[in-house]
């Protein structure tokens, strides 16, 4: 799916929406409490993409979980589309929050899980951010913020294919010791393999790790998952999937 | 009497918490400077203290808003459009989501403090994004009304106020609305065109003109910069052909511009503008940089004569 929309659009970000797809389908389909015939549903949880740039992969999944139609899928960073290579909430139902800017989503996922608290609601708030973005500065803000007001609702994930534009995370400006770090802030931290299902399942099972504080999971994953020439490459952080590429994926994931 | 505009919206703001039950105040550390603490005070559990991280209090405003509520956000306004101005930006102006900017201490108010605490920028930013409101009230009972049709708005709302104190200039008439312009002198020899607290400084220079040179002077308040009372504008261009803009903020992009370009477009009049003349201002009192900058009556009038005499060689 993601490889025809992608091929159809000739352009968006491949590598890290293969990494996180994983995780977005274990939330989907196996964690949150959602109604795609009621999208809007009070008691619904939050998924917010930080990460906006992996829409394809978000619209994907909205597609398989009955929110999107396979149509529309296709008309992914078309001329006119309501499809943008970064998801805006008012064209695309089941997107809570127009993301693509890197170090918005934490913010914008500690007021949504501010204000269920002082409704008194049971809603859960999953943010999903790059390993790279978390290089923002605004991302600790929120980090301190979220801990201090015991944001215990809030969920952030990482998808921590160690890639981002440039290189490597650990060249380009380093992130280790990166449990250490959320934890130092406050954060109860658990690190899986974004790509093992039954561990993606299991690790959002008892949400939150510890009473008052809020959850973060660091998910281990790879850039490019699945396509043999992607994989662990970050120049397929934002190339579009052409050409003899484009014929390699889908046979790739046919096989698969 | 002089009276301090934050003072009047901080009790206000407490006022309609009541009315209002999802009003959230949102607080970067300035909470007796902003006078959101009054707000604290009447509502402590909907006020939210962030410390010093403005990106991130923009952005929960927007997580806020998402969730229902009303966050009325509380900074200078020089951190609140220009520390997070992407912020602003991309995650509440974009979404159109439901969030109030209660930017204090607009133009050169912070005064000695230095040109770091001046927000000389502000209305050109914030009347550049797509989606955004922008109000600059000009006395207290203007701050009040500003506030109320903002929360009454639905969308986002920029409010830049002064931290100075000013006299009240409108009758018990008067009813603010968001894209309209009040009327506060008659004339059609001249329009003096103000917005914020400057309304002050053109109605006594209309009244000096009048008394001392016989000259109507029309006076035109804009508190709401963007949507701009274009007809309004239009008609004190077509009927005066000599129009006089009055801004404590840089004559790049404020209040002169706006009405440059619905001027412009028209062809019907000569626009000078009167503001901080693309500088960053030395170090003074308020009172001293308005003086500096130009911002008071009597060189008001003086660059008004002066306009008007050099209106027979156009």
């Amino acid at each position: 799916m993601m490889v025809h929309a992608l091929v159809q659009a000739g352009c968006g970000h491949p590598g890290g929406a293969f990494s996180s797809v994983d995780i977005m389908i274990g939330l989907y389909f196996a964690v949150m409490k959602l109604d795609c015939n009621n999208p809007h549903w009070e008691e619904r949880d939050r998924f917010i993409l930080s990460k906006g740039h992996s829409s394809v992969a978000f619209y994907s999944v909205l597609s398989l979980a009955g929110f999107l139609c396979h149509e529309s899928l296709m008309t992914f960073r078309q001329d006119g589309s309501l499809l943008s290579g970064h998801p805006d909430m008012h064209k695309v139902p089941g997107v809570e929050a127009s993301t693509g800017s890197l170090g918005h989503g934490l913010s914008i996922g500690a007021g949504l899980a501010l204000s269920g608290k002082m409704d008194r609601k049971k809603y859960r708030v999953f943010v999903l951010m790059g390993d790279g973005e978390t290089q923002e500065g605004s991302v600790w803000e929120a980090a301190m913020f979220s801990r201090h007001y015991k944001l215990d609702n809030l969920v952030g994930i990482i998808d921590r294919n160690k890639l981002q534009i440039d290189g490597s995370t650990e060249k380009i400006m380093a992130l280790e010791p990166y449990r250490a770090k959320w934890k130092s802030f406050g954060w109860e931290v658990k690190v899986i393999d974004g790509h093992n299902m039954r561990q993606i399942v299991n690790v959002f099972k008892n949400i939150p790790f510890r009473k008052g504080a809020p959850s973060l999971v660091i998910a281990n994953t790879v850039k490019g998952k699945g396509i043999s020439f992607m994989e662990d490459k970050p120049e397929w952080h934002g190339r579009p999937l052409k050409g003899r590429y484009a014929d390699i994926a889908r046979q790739e994931i046919e096989c698969f | 009497m002089a009276k301090s505009l934050r003072l009047e919206y901080g009790k206000h703001l407490a006022r309609l918490g009541k009315k209002y039950p999802n009003l959230v105040a949102l607080e970067a550390d300035l909470k007796e400077s902003t006078q959101s603490v009054q707000f604290e005070q009447a509502y402590p559990r909907r006020y939210i203290e962030f410390g010093v991280a403005e990106q991130n209090m923009v952005c929960v405003a927007a997580g806020l808003a998402l969730g229902g509520k009303i966050p009325i956000v509380h900074s200078f306004a020089c951190f609140i459009s220009m520390r997070a101005c992407e912020q602003i930006r991309t995650s509440i102006a974009y979404p159109k989501l439901n969030v109030k900017f209660m930017a204090s201490h607009a133009g050169v108010s912070a005064g000695t403090a230095g040109v770091t605490h001046h927000a000389i920028e502000d209305i050109a930013i914030m009347r550049a994004i797509p989606n955004m409101t922008v109000l600059a009230p000009g006395d207290a009972r203007e701050v009040r009304e500003a506030l109320e049709v903002a929360l009454e708005h639905k969308g986002p709302v920029y409010i830049r106020i002064s931290a100075s104190e000013v006299e009240d200039v409108y009758m018990v008439s008067h009813k603010f609305s968001i894209g309209k312009a009040s009327e506060l002198r008659k004339g059609n020899d001249l329009a003096i065109i103000t917005t914020g607290t400057m309304v002050h400084e053109g109605v006594l220079a209309s009244d000096t003109l009048k008394r001392e040179f016989g000259i109507n002077a029309r006076v035109l308040q804009i508190a709401s910069i963007k949507p701009i009372d274009r007809d309004s504008i239009i008609k004190a261009a077509k009927e005066t052909g000599c129009v006089l803009t009055i801004e404590e903020h840089n004559i790049i992009g404020g209040l002169g511009s706006a009405v440059c370009e619905i001027v412009s477009e028209i062809g019907n009049a000569r626009v000078k503008r009167i503001g901080i003349t693309d500088h960053f201002c030395e170090v003074g009192s308020f009172r001293y940089l308005m003086k500096s900058e130009g911002l008071i009556t009597e060189m008001i009038v003086k660059k008004a004569l002066d306009f008007k005499k050099n209106e027979a060689w156009a």
